[in-house]
């Protein structure tokens, strides 16, 4: 890879992280804004969520996350520690393979 | 309520650590990769550095290994990061100061330091937790990428040790306060929904950003419990 498109990606990475802050940083935005900005993440999060789970490459599958994730989300349905739900997740798929 | 979940600054300190960590285990992969797909050490720690966004990162060395050129390999790796536009707008209101200090913390933008910040209660606590999950995330990243690019292979599968699974329930564990907010449950389903339904046909990186149409259900169903 040339350290011109190298570079380049990391000017365009850098400007996409930097709209919001540099433009509307510490802004006080009107509460509908906010209302709808306060549910950018939660839908990207979400999306997130859905494709770290189910998603290879192009295809769904059901493999040892998806099991590791009801284990997650049940320590979180108790309200489990932070650290408890994510090494519970881990340890999870981590089993489920070594018995594969 | 969140304040159960991330009560203290100890303890967001402890869970941005955490998240390091796991960040640095795969940092070490993609160094790894980085160095198998043409790239040098230099360029590895320097694509880590500067920008700073797993997903593409890897999506880019993935095109570059497969032989494709460095431009095809722009396309995935600028979608995959199109989703820190969105993250970095709706964290604006809890970024306030000197152009300057903006400009930096802009570098830390990213899924990780987004969720943690959102999860919280007050502006403040969102601040100091995107800034604890974004500085411990960079070093770690950057650590672990340094570590695989002079290190090479050797250091084994991170998903033998589930650390894939890791993420997933990270976000979930800092996305459940936030549905407490009204249409969030709506724009969490929708957008997950959305995700699984477009990621068989659409490039990498589309799916997620597609979600954000979810918003709309969300913002439509808030409306209606408040009227």
């Amino acid at each position: 890879m040339s350290w011109a498109a190298l570079l380049t990606l990391c000017a365009v990475s850098y400007a996409l992280k930097a709209i919001g802050p540099l433009l509307a940083g510490g802004r006080q935005l009107g509460p509908r804004v906010r209302r709808m900005l306060d549910l950018v993440p939660v839908a990207l999060l979400a999306a997130l969520i859905a494709v770290q789970t189910l998603g290879a490459g192009h295809r769904l599958v059901l493999d040892a996350r998806a099991p590791a994730l009801a284990v997650a989300a049940a320590l979180v349905w108790r309200r489990a520690p932070f650290l408890v739900v994510v090494l519970a997740a881990a340890g999870t798929a981590a089993l489920l393979r070594a018995l594969a | 309520m969140a304040s159960t979940v991330l009560p203290t600054p100890r303890r967001t300190l402890r869970n941005a650590a955490a998240i390091g960590i796991a960040v640095g285990v795969y940092g070490v992969s993609f160094g790894v990769l980085a160095v198998a797909a043409g790239l040098t050490p230099t360029q590895a720690c320097v694509m880590s550095m500067l920008t700073f966004t797993g997903a593409s990162q890897f999506a880019c060395i993935g095109v570059l290994a497969a032989g494709g050129s460095a431009l095809a390999a722009m396309g995935p790796a600028v979608m995959l990061a199109v989703r820190n536009a969105a993250y970095g707008l709706s964290l604006a209101p809890i970024l306030p100061g000197r152009l300057r200090d903006r400009a930096l913390l802009a570098q830390l933008v990213i899924d990780e330091s987004t969720a943690m910040a959102r999860a919280q209660d007050d502006p403040a606590a969102a601040r100091l937790a995107f800034l604890l999950t974004g500085v411990s995330v960079w070093l770690c990243w950057n650590v672990g990428t340094l570590a695989g690019a002079l290190l090479g292979g050797g250091l084994g599968d991170p998903r033998a040790l589930g650390l894939d699974a890791m993420f997933p329930a990270a976000f979930l564990a800092l996305l459940a306060p936030q549905l407490r907010r009204p249409g969030a449950p709506v724009a969490a389903v929708a957008g997950a929904v959305i995700a699984v339904a477009v990621l068989p046909f659409a490039p990498a990186g589309v799916p997620v950003i597609a979600a954000l149409a979810g918003v709309v259900p969300g913002v439509l169903v808030a409306r209606g419990i408040r009227a």
